[in-house]
């Protein structure tokens, strides 16, 4: 039979082919429009009359056989090629990935940004006065008479006999009084300048000043603050100690000390066994200088406090030498990317 | 401040070791910097008496000594000194003892010298830290021989050479000169320890006659007060041991009765003194006055110094004789036949001595001490009452019964008037009043009130305190901190905190730049003139107009900066030396632009951003960064071809918002890379950030999306060398409404094409207007194509590739 010659010859000729492609063009030998199988149907007008029905179903059953045999190897045929694919498509997956080279705010923004958070977060807002100043706002105006040490050319760039370099923030605080009235809590960080350049001080280095001005404000109250400053900047069990000191623009003046964040005070190298780190200087706001901003003594009261944040820093970070802090060595602030 | 252990125990009766005593300091502001036990590398050492000496069998420059080590027992050492002999008592360091020896620590051990069995060794005072002043025969060639008054065998050397004690290096802050003495010290530590203060002895009995010099003041301003006192029948002869070890506790040599003392006050009552030979002081007269200009002295250093009217002068009738509060002239000088001394003591405005020490650098304890501060009221008193009588115990002279006391500031109690309560209100915490009190009186504060307020006269010495918040602060130290508890501001106002917009848009600015690479520099606010002309910048470039420090550490540090360029290209430099082959830096820092020099007002502080890369990339990657800083903040950037004496001049590019230049950005130029080794390409950027930030904009809009897809055009067109991108881009955007982007990218330059000439590649992306109905048709699209075809042509002579 015809049929049964097709079949086999489809058959066989379907298993043969070796790809989509040649799959493809058996089917079409079969059942493309010039095909075999087509061929028969076309061929059923010279088939006798009678026996058309029976030809015809025969022609169709083996249409549909065809049809479903092509399906399925084409089904499998696909799934083979989908297979070689893959695995020439093999990688290896422990090369490195591909990534753009980010960069790194430095270090001392990165913790007076930190500092800046945490007090922000109570209440502060941030002030930044000029790096250049006036002998008034750096000294005068926070009670530090013409012949206090602290005003030598030793320790202050001068630029004129009245204008300098701020050797502090701390004269932010008159500029901000005298344009806010109390309720006032500020931060005020930057740049400032001593003439001082050895192994352990920079000229230019940078400070973070926070002053409080209201009623009723006490040293408890300048404890409880850096308690909390010392939790969020350090560690949850950081504490602090007040110890007299003395500040022309504080009275009482204290250092604060923060417990030993490495040893949790127990005495290591960084504390030098005392498990105390002095961070900062800190006291209430003397009157003559509130006097001196047009802020009644008797009715406010305020503290203030100022640290560095250079040595904030690097006692966070463990940096042990001021001056990889401006020598802008990329391989040191790479390391600060986050 | 050092301060001698067993000298405290003068004024203060001390029951705590000396490491409790620091902790009490340390808790009422005197943090003890060191503390230094003197006998610390002289261990187990003992007297011994030398009973038996025999000379060494086998060597003859050696001795075997039986020494009598008392508890110790009887030790064979064996010496090569010459100055021992049988009943000589000597320092006898055991086995194990530890002495000191060229500078360092040196363990004793028994062991044989030439076969013979040494036990020990016997000490030099060098051997044990002593000088002359210590212990008198310490200085000499040999073993130091002690006086049999003075030890007996088997005591521990230490106490008997005076070196078994403790010196507190104390730091003193400075609004407490009057701690600035050992008697000072004991008054704060009588204080904390809750003990009764002594006053040492002042004063004299059995004066002899009177004195012949007036004093003249003509500075009262720098010289508040001039005590001074005759002695005569002066017999100048060394001072006792007592005294001569207190000195030398503290690093000061004996010299002479007459000028131990003056140190010794200085030390004690913390006045500076100085001992005139009144044979010098011509027409005995002392007058106080600035110097002219060129006056000339010589000290006793025997340096010349050449004065201006800044510096205050001790004359005598005729010539200088001291530099006030400094030191004495050389030919006034204390000698072995002075009979009779003036004493001065005398308080000195201490910005006046302080300036002159700078100036001349000349520096003593006395300037040092006047630096500090000396108070009018009190201390010249104490200091020259002490002295007389330190002259009255030593005997070496008689005081005149009156001396001279030229006062110019009046003489008045000062006193603060307060409230219990005000004093707890500054503290936050409630200090019972008898505390308050008490701890007052103990600071020598005289108290006197109604339960409620009180009034407190304050120490003539305490300067420092003048108001309510320093009683609360003597209070506080000595009642201690640890009773402040913390408390967050229990009844302030509540705040709102926070950034402000700026502060927010330059940490976003900071971002930006750290995302595309860049990591944050931080270099001074000065730098060198000289980088100026590193720069190339012309002699009338506005940049050299720059602020200068009257006082710079060097003049490489001396200007203040008007760009940020020479400090960025010096981190290059240093990068790369460093072997750092590519990197990325920025920094956001001020310029100081001053409106006019010398400066009348404060310079405008002017924030500026500076880029550098090197290695790897160029101009565009750099410029990458600033469009990526235009897309975050909404602003157009453009830029143009521009020049700066320090870039390339064919790769410099001019950033303009709007029409306004924001800066500059190029690479640097080879000439400048030379001269800095630089050999790797070095892209720089410095944008004014200050004009850039008004421009800013944090608003997010959004348009719709296109209903229909764009379609994209590849158009190659060749123009001639000259003409740029942005001309191009612009007359290509000029043409047509619906092309929304022209992009550059390829530019191909060959012989075929033609010398001078280039062929630039743009995909142009065309888009429906967006309330079209239906998308751009391709023929719509190659009718628009062919009319920027055209206007390329027309325009800019380009032809169609």
């Amino acid at each position: 039979m015809e049929t049964e010659n097709i079949e086999e010859e489809a058959q066989r000729e379907a298993e043969e082919a070796s790809s989509s492609r040649a799959l493809y063009e058996v089917k079409m030998k079969f059942l493309g429009r010039t095909g075999k199988v087509t061929a028969l149907l076309k061929g059923m007008r010279e088939i006798a009359a009678e026996h058309r029905p029976a030809f015809g179903k025969r022609v169709n059953e083996l249409r549909e056989k065809l049809e479903g045999m092509f399906s399925s190897l084409e089904e499998r045929m696909r799934r083979r090629e989908m297979e070689e694919k893959l695995a020439g498509e093999r990688i290896d997956v422990t090369m490195p990935g591909r990534r753009r080279q980010r960069g790194a705010l430095h270090p001392v923004t990165r913790t007076a940004y930190e500092l800046i958070d945490i007090f922000s977060g109570m209440g502060f807002e941030v002030f930044e006065g000029p790096e250049v100043e006036t002998d008034h706002y750096n000294f005068t105006a926070l009670n530090t008479p013409a012949d206090h040490p602290a005003r030598d050319m030793q320790d202050t760039f001068y630029i004129t006999d009245s204008i300098l370099l701020r050797t502090q923030t701390s004269a932010g605080q008159i500029r901000l009084m005298e344009k806010k009235s109390p309720p006032i809590k500020m931060l005020s960080p930057g740049r400032v300048f001593r003439s001082d350049d050895d192994a352990t001080h920079s000229p230019m280095f940078h400070q973070m000043e926070g002053l409080v001005v209201d009623r009723h404000i006490t040293l408890c109250d300048l404890k409880g603050m850096l308690d909390e400053f010392a939790r969020a900047e350090f560690s949850s069990s950081s504490k602090t100690r007040l110890r007299p000191s003395y500040f022309p623009f504080t009275e009482p003046s204290v250092e604060v000390d923060v417990s030993c964040h490495i040893c949790g005070g127990k005495g290591c190298p960084l504390c030098k066994g005392t498990g105390w780190i002095e961070v900062l200087g800190a006291g209430m706001v003397n009157r003559r200088v509130l006097e001196n901003c047009g802020v009644d003594p008797d009715a406010y009261s305020g503290f203030a406090f100022g640290m560095g944040i250079e040595r904030i820093a690097m006692l966070k970070y463990g940096i042990n030498n001021i001056k990889l802090l401006t020598e802008n060595d990329t391989r040191f602030l790479e390391q600060f990317e986050d | 401040m050092k301060v001698p252990y067993s000298w405290l125990k003068d004024y203060v009766d001390l029951d705590i070791p000396p490491e409790a005593l620091e902790e009490k300091l340390f808790s009422c502001g005197f943090e003890v910097e060191e503390l230094v036990y003197l006998g610390k590398d002289v261990v187990n050492v003992a007297v011994g008496r030398i009973v038996k000496c025999e000379k060494h069998p086998d060597a003859d420059r050696l001795t075997v000594c039986t020494t009598d080590c008392g508890v110790h027992g009887v030790k064979q050492i064996v010496t090569a000194a010459t100055n021992v002999s049988e009943g000589a008592l000597v320092p006898v360091a055991l086995d194990g003892a530890t002495v000191l020896h060229e500078g360092g620590v040196e363990k004793i051990k028994a062991g044989k010298l030439r076969g013979v069995l040494s036990e020990g060794m016997f000490c030099s005072g060098e051997e044990l830290g002593i000088n002359d002043d210590f212990y008198e025969g310490a200085e000499v060639n040999g073993i130091l021989l002690l006086d049999p008054a003075d030890a007996k065998p088997g005591d521990d050397i230490r106490p008997v050479v005076g070196i078994d004690d403790y010196i507190f290096d104390i730091a003193v802050t400075a609004n407490r000169p009057d701690c600035q003495s050992v008697l000072g010290i004991a008054r704060e530590v009588a204080a904390v320890l809750k003990k009764p203060f002594r006053y040492p002895a002042f004063g004299f009995e059995g004066a002899c006659g009177e004195g012949d010099v007036t004093v003249t003041v003509e500075e009262p301003k720098l010289c508040p007060r001039y005590i001074g006192h005759a002695v005569k029948n002066v017999k100048i002869a060394p001072s006792p041991r007592w005294m001569r070890r207190r000195l030398a506790l503290l690093g000061i040599r004996g010299i002479s009765n007459i000028v131990d003392i003056t140190n010794y006050v200085l030390l004690e009552i913390g006045q500076p003194m100085h001992a005139f030979d009144r044979r010098s002081l011509r027409g005995g007269k002392i007058v106080v006055r600035r110097a002219a200009a060129g006056e000339k002295i010589v000290t006793l250093d025997e340096k010349e110094f050449t004065l201006t009217p800044e510096n205050l002068l001790i004359c005598d009738g005729e010539r200088p004789v001291a530099l006030a509060g400094v030191m004495g002239g050389l030919d006034s000088e204390i000698e072995q036949d002075t009979s009779e001394v003036f004493f001065e003591a005398a308080s000195f405005a201490r910005d006046s001595v302080r300036k002159t020490s700078r100036a001349l650098g000349q520096r003593s304890d006395s300037s040092a001490r006047f630096e500090k501060g000396v108070d009018a009221l009190w201390t010249p008193d104490a200091g020259m009452r002490r002295a007389l009588r330190l002259v009255q115990e030593l005997g070496c002279g008689t005081p005149v019964a009156h001396g001279v006391d030229a006062l110019s500031v009046p003489v008045r109690k000062r006193t603060v008037r307060t409230s219990y309560a005000a004093i707890d209100g500054v503290l936050g915490i409630r200090v019972p009043k008898e505390e308050t009190d008490d701890i007052l009186r103990r600071l020598f504060f005289e108290i006197e009130g109604d339960g409620e307020t009180f009034t407190a006269t304050v120490p003539p010495w305490r300067e420092d305190v003048d108001g309510y918040p320093d009683l609360a602060e003597e209070v506080i130290r000595m009642y201690g901190y640890d009773h402040i508890e913390p408390t967050f501001l229990e009844r302030a106002t509540v705040t709102h905190g926070g950034l402000t917009e700026a502060q927010r848009t330059e940490r976003k600015f900071k971002d930006v730049l750290r995302y595309e690479g860049y990591c944050e520099a931080c270099t001074y606010s000065f730098g060198s003139p000289k980088d100026f002309d590193l720069l190339r910048l012309p002699a009338d470039a506005p940049e050299r107009h720059a602020v200068s420090l009257l006082n710079p550490i060097g003049e490489d540090l001396s200007v203040m900066r008007t760009l940020l360029t020479p400090a960025m290209l010096q981190n290059v430099v240093r990068n790369v030396r460093r072997g750092n082959e590519s990197g990325k830096l920025f920094e956001l820092a001020n310029v100081y632009l001053p409106q006019e020099l010398p400066l009348k007002e404060l310079p405008e502080e002017r924030r500026h951003l500076a880029l550098a890369l090197w290695g790897e990339g160029d101009l565009f990657d750099l410029k990458g960064a600033v469009e990526a800083i235009g897309e975050t903040f909404r602003v157009k950037f453009t830029f143009e071809r521009g020049e700066r004496p320090y870039l390339h001049p064919g790769v410099t590019a001019v950033v303009k918002a709007g029409e306004r230049e924001i800066g500059t950005i190029g690479e640097l130029h080879p000439a400048v890379a030379e001269a800095l080794a630089l050999e790797k390409r070095v892209v720089l950027g410095e944008l004014d950030y200050a004009a850039l930030c008004p421009l800013f904009s944090s608003e997010t809009g959004y348009r719709n999306p296109p209903a229909f897809p764009a379609i994209s055009r590849d158009l190659a067109v060749v123009v001639d060398e000259e003409k740029t991108c942005a001309e191009l881009e612009a007359c290509i955007l000029h043409a047509c409404k619906a092309v929304k982007r022209a992009e550059l990218f390829d530019v191909y330059r060959d012989a075929r094409i033609g010398r001078g000439k280039k062929s630039m590649a743009f995909r142009l992306l065309f888009e429906a207007d967006e309330r079209a109905e239906k998308p751009l048709s391709p023929e719509t699209v190659d009718g628009f194509f062919k009319k920027i075809v055209g206007n390329l042509s027309r325009l800019l002579g380009a032809e169609l590739r």
